[in-house]
């Protein structure tokens, strides 16, 4: 009898931790997604700032932080899968004895975490210049970015798995991810914006937001895990 | 393929069934009472509000049929997937065409970003990416669009509710058609008309994607004869 085999929560989290440390022993994508974010970031105040009034309203700043949200996320999503295509890595993915569902949550994982780690530097050097507080509601900012960040994560893993032997994988992950994801773009964005308003601070709103948010990721994470496997592994 | 087959005759009754309402339908549109607030501008409405109708139609076909073939197997529910993704594409630019020629006069703009507007671009965004995704996805284009077709499916909903939270945050739109009778009448009328036609669309491109599947697996038949021993 063969020993027993870890668990699926075991399991998905080693998936994860492989891509991880990988990642920390590198850490390219880290590095040039952050420098990417901030990029986009400063070309968006060079702009939209004009005159002597270096500040923006919270809706730019928030829609701004957005942008540079998706396509630092793009990036690294391309780039992580790229990682497994180098030697037939997927290959051997694929062939370990670990149900589909479990390589798909510890990519989202892996995914989610890379992404927050970019969005905790990126959104402090946003604040500071566009002039924007955002001590005031720092925890409630940080649980809209990792919420819309898992629904980000959830959707472009199976793209990204998908496209993995496509030539035009790169530009094809944009045109797929961005229509299905504007929903959480419109909300991180509107929920941002309502929490960066010093005036008129709108907390029923940003609740509402954060709900959609919620319900966004719960969704795209559900219906990842059951089209992961017929989507990346069809044959 | 042979004439003669019953799925002909429905071709052609469908055919026919169309080619006549579009003869007849504009004298039905003709004879509704002039809108008293927009004007004549509101009569692209029987146009524009069955392709709607059929944009939305089409996801949803394409995103079942996607289902039938990621989690089946079913080659003619990829097929279906396909052709009614493209019918989508196309009812769709009908819509987003239509639309901004009336809101120029009515609204004083030709775009708003209204949360029906908006929800037919993202839907019929979709679409697009679907096409692209076939068509240029590789090896594994099939599943990878039907696996858009999943997430647009779902998607649709949320969509829908955070474009209608986003936008009546600063509600400025207002469609008020006057229900009479015979503006119901012919905008049914249009509607059932305009389902007929996409049904005979969907039948002739499906008929082709069957041909040309047919044809692909007779010429791999014909390459194993000649190459076998």
């Amino acid at each position: 009898m063969p020993a027993a085999s870890p668990g699926w929560w075991a399991q998905a989290a080693q998936i994860a931790r492989k891509d991880l440390r990988l990642e920390w022993r590198s850490r390219e994508v880290l590095f040039t997604m952050t420098f990417l974010a901030t990029l986009v970031v400063l070309i968006f105040s060079f702009a939209f700032i004009a005159g002597d009034d270096s500040s923006l309203s919270p809706s730019v700043t928030a829609g701004i932080l957005w942008v540079a949200v998706l396509f630092s996320g793009t990036v690294g999503l391309s780039r992580t899968f790229d990682r497994e295509r180098e030697g037939e890595a997927i290959r051997s993915l694929l062939l370990s004895p670990v149900p589909r569902s479990a390589i798909y949550a510890g990519k989202v994982v892996a995914t989610t975490v890379l992404m927050f780690m970019v969005e905790l530097i990126v959104t402090p050097l946003a604040a500071v210049f566009f002039s924007t507080t955002i001590s005031t509601h720092a925890a409630w900012l940080a649980l809209l970015l990792l919420l819309g960040t898992i629904g980000f994560a959830a959707v472009g893993v199976v793209f990204s798995a998908g496209l993995l032997r496509s030539r035009s994988r790169d530009v094809l992950l944009s045109v797929m991810l961005f229509p299905i994801v504007a929903p959480v773009v419109m909300a991180g964005a509107r929920g941002t914006s309502l929490l960066l308003d010093p005036a008129t601070p709108d907390m029923g709103g940003a609740l509402l937001w954060t709900q959609v948010l919620a319900v966004a990721a719960v969704v795209f994470v559900t219906v990842g895990l059951w089209a992961f496997e017929p989507v990346a592994t069809g044959e | 393929m042979s004439a003669g087959r019953p799925s002909d005759f429905r071709l052609v009754a469908g055919a026919a069934v169309a080619a006549l309402g579009f003869l007849g339908i504009p004298f039905l549109i003709a004879a509704t009472p002039i809108e008293p607030v927009m004007g004549i501008v509101q009569k692209i409405f029987y146009f524009h509000v069955p392709c709607a109708y059929l944009l939305f139609l089409s996801t949803f076909v394409c995103a079942g049929a996607s289902i039938a073939y990621l989690f089946k197997g079913s080659e003619g529910g990829d097929r279906l997937a396909l052709c009614s993704a493209e019918l989508g594409v196309l009812f769709g630019l009908c819509v987003l065409v239509t639309g901004p020629l009336w809101a120029r006069v009515a609204w004083g703009v030709y775009w708003q970003w209204d949360a029906r507007l908006t929800s037919a671009l993202l839907l019929w965004l979709m679409l697009v990416g679907y096409l692209l995704a076939r068509r240029y996805g590789g090896p594994a284009a099939k599943r990878l669009a039907a696996g858009l077709a999943l997430f647009a499916a779902v998607d649709a909903p949320l969509v829908y509710v955070s474009v209608n939270v986003w936008r009546t945050i600063h509600p400025n739109t207002s469609v008020i058609t006057q229900s009479v009778p015979e503006m119901k009448l012919a905008v049914r009328l249009a509607a059932l008309l305009f389902l007929v036609l996409w049904g005979v669309l969907l039948a002739l491109r499906l008929r082709l994607e069957r041909a040309r599947a047919a044809l692909g697996e007779l010429e791999l038949a014909c390459e194993d004869a000649l190459e076998g021993p």
